[in-house]
């Protein structure tokens, strides 16, 4: 039975992702235009941009259906739902012990198909590109995710996040080469799962390598607003989860006092900045890859996770 | 099953020299190889240093600076004037057997090495047979690229990551003397300077590096 406290602190963490989302994309946006030497946007930008969206009026074909439209909300809860799984100031969630970390995975995946689904919807010739990518990108993607849980749950014997922030914040697990591998095969992921820049450059609208915006180029007004409030909490979602899994320290477990939680609140918004400044770093210092390349660039995802499993079975000694 | 930093560091080293592999079965460009095979041995040598350091074998100090001289340094070097002398383009690829490919047979090799390890070697260490199975992974990984890749500098550099895995082993496995690592390394370098010569002979007769072409001139292929 979930206690008071951990439906208040579920609570909000529902709001805190909600409102930090759009400051991570935000400051990202912007340290990567003050990396290219231009001024960039002011970093408040992106809730401008929600409110504006969402004053605007829906234009829509005259052959959508109701999945289109349907498909934004959807997206949007699945991904909100997700978020607010993962552990980010303390440990004591009231819906966490519900859903594991593969449930996380699932309802992100379960978005990404409702967002395929969308951009065939009205049967432009962007949107089906965009979809057959997006479930080519879906599908190298989740066997390197499906090993990365599986080192995980070999460690700690439980793949509820919860579990393994607090083994990893116990410290004695010690600094395995797994990890290592497991951290590694989580970056790909997470790079190709949010449309970051080797895989998809979220800031273009070229026709040729466009993955994401091409699914989600019919979508105007409050539909597009909820489309990209999504894409923020997905990518906050995926840094925090890296945060929650690999730097896990300075998170309140149950029980902890108001002390340990408004130090793991204040965390928050470091950890996000850091890993925010991170991929900034990252996209400016690469280029996009060409489609054809994905499969390996994911294939080495799944190789570090595939090494991170059989090192954990030699180190078992068998 | 040992614990502590100095079995996780040692544990971590091997895996990433065993990645670094794996990037040399995958990495096309001809160039680009070199410096994989460098960073190699930059990591072997520190995998050393640090097998010296825990364990307090002075003599692995030694094997870590001739490592580095001769792997970080000197070879890949050689590589780069041989590759600058025969005006090898920056671009110039040499696929072997495709992303795909490489890892399977990659992955399949390292299965096949813990397995056949593991129960020839009861009585040692778990980081011991860990270590020999990492290293037997590394050697089976630069025969693999010998007999996958075409172009002769790739294979000269699947030749010498067998002798990185050779080494490997060396370190994890404690009491080899530094006379034998002294002169496997000397063997190493002076069969780079051979392959050299050898290279620069192909490519005067045949003109090209790809070593297929060869088969023409043995009458093997028409």
């Amino acid at each position: 039975m979930p206690t008071l406290s951990s439906v208040l602190l579920e609570i909000l963490q529902l709001i805190l992702m909600l409102v930090l989302a759009p400051l991570l994309v935000g400051w990202v946006r912007w340290l990567k235009a003050r990396l290219l030497a231009r001024r960039g946007p002011p970093i408040l930008q992106p809730y401008r941009d929600f409110f504006r969206l969402c004053g605007k009026e829906v234009v829509m074909a005259h052959n959508a259906s109701w999945l289109y439209r349907s498909a934004p909300y959807l997206v949007f809860v699945f991904v909100w739902t997700a978020a607010a799984l993962v552990p980010t100031f303390t440990t004591d969630l009231a819906l966490s012990p519900a859903f594991d970390l593969i449930a996380v995975v699932g309802l992100l995946g379960t978005a990404r198909f409702m967002t395929a689904l969308a951009g065939m919807d009205v049967g432009t010739s962007f949107g089906g590109i965009g979809s057959s990518r997006e479930m080519l990108i879906a599908a190298l993607a989740e066997p390197a995710m499906l090993m990365v849980i599986f080192i995980l749950g070999i460690v700690v014997h439980s793949t509820a996040l919860p579990d393994i922030a607090n083994a990893m914040m116990s410290g004695t697990l010690g600094l395995r080469v797994s990890f290592a591998m497991a951290l590694f095969a989580i970056l790909l992921v997470a790079i190709a799962e949010n449309g970051r820049i080797p895989i998809d450059n979220p800031a273009t609208h070229l026709e040729l390598t466009m993955v994401h915006e091409a699914m989600v180029l019919e979508y105007s007004g409050r539909h597009l607003a909820l489309i990209e409030a999504a894409g923020m909490l997905r990518l906050t979602l995926y840094i925090a989860l890296i945060c929650s899994i690999f730097v896990s320290f300075g998170m309140a477990t149950p029980g902890a006092g108001a002390g340990a939680i408004l130090v793991g609140l204040a965390l928050v918004p470091v950890k996000l900045a850091v890993g925010g400044a991170m991929v900034a770093i990252f996209e400016t210092s690469i280029a996009k890859m060409r489609v054809f390349r994905y499969p390996e660039f994911l294939a080495m995802a799944f190789l570090m996770g595939l090494l991170g499993v059989i090192l954990l079975y030699i180190s078992r000694g068998w | 099953m040992t614990s502590g930093i100095s079995y996780d560091v040692a544990h971590l080293l091997g895996a990433v020299v065993l990645l670094i592999s794996f990037a040399l079965l995958v990495e096309q460009r001809v160039i680009a190889l070199i410096s994989t095979f460098a960073a190699q041995g930059v990591v072997l040598s520190l995998a050393a240093l640090w097998e010296g350091w825990s364990h307090n074998i002075h003599h692995l100090y030694l094997s870590a600076a001739i490592i580095f001289t001769v792997k970080a340094m000197i070879i890949p070097m050689t590589l780069n004037f041989l590759v600058g002398a025969m005006k090898v383009h920056h671009h110039e690829t040499d696929p072997g057997l495709g992303v795909g490919g490489a890892l399977a047979i990659g992955i399949s090799l390292v299965v096949l090495s813990i397995v056949s390890i593991f129960p020839i070697a009861p009585a040692v260490t778990v980081l011991t047979k860990e270590s020999l199975a990492l290293a037997f992974s590394v050697l089976l990984h630069g025969m693999l690229m010998m007999v996958t890749r075409r172009n002769a500098i790739s294979q000269l550099i699947g030749f010498m990551s067998i002798e990185n895995g050779l080494l490997m082993a060396a370190i994890g496995v404690q009491g080899m003397p530094l006379a034998v690592e002294v002169s496997i390394a000397f063997t190493v370098l002076v069969a780079a300077f051979i392959f050299g010569i050898f290279i620069f002979g192909i490519r005067d007769r045949v003109e090209t590096l790809d070593i297929h072409q060869l088969d023409l001139y043995r009458g093997e292929r028409h």
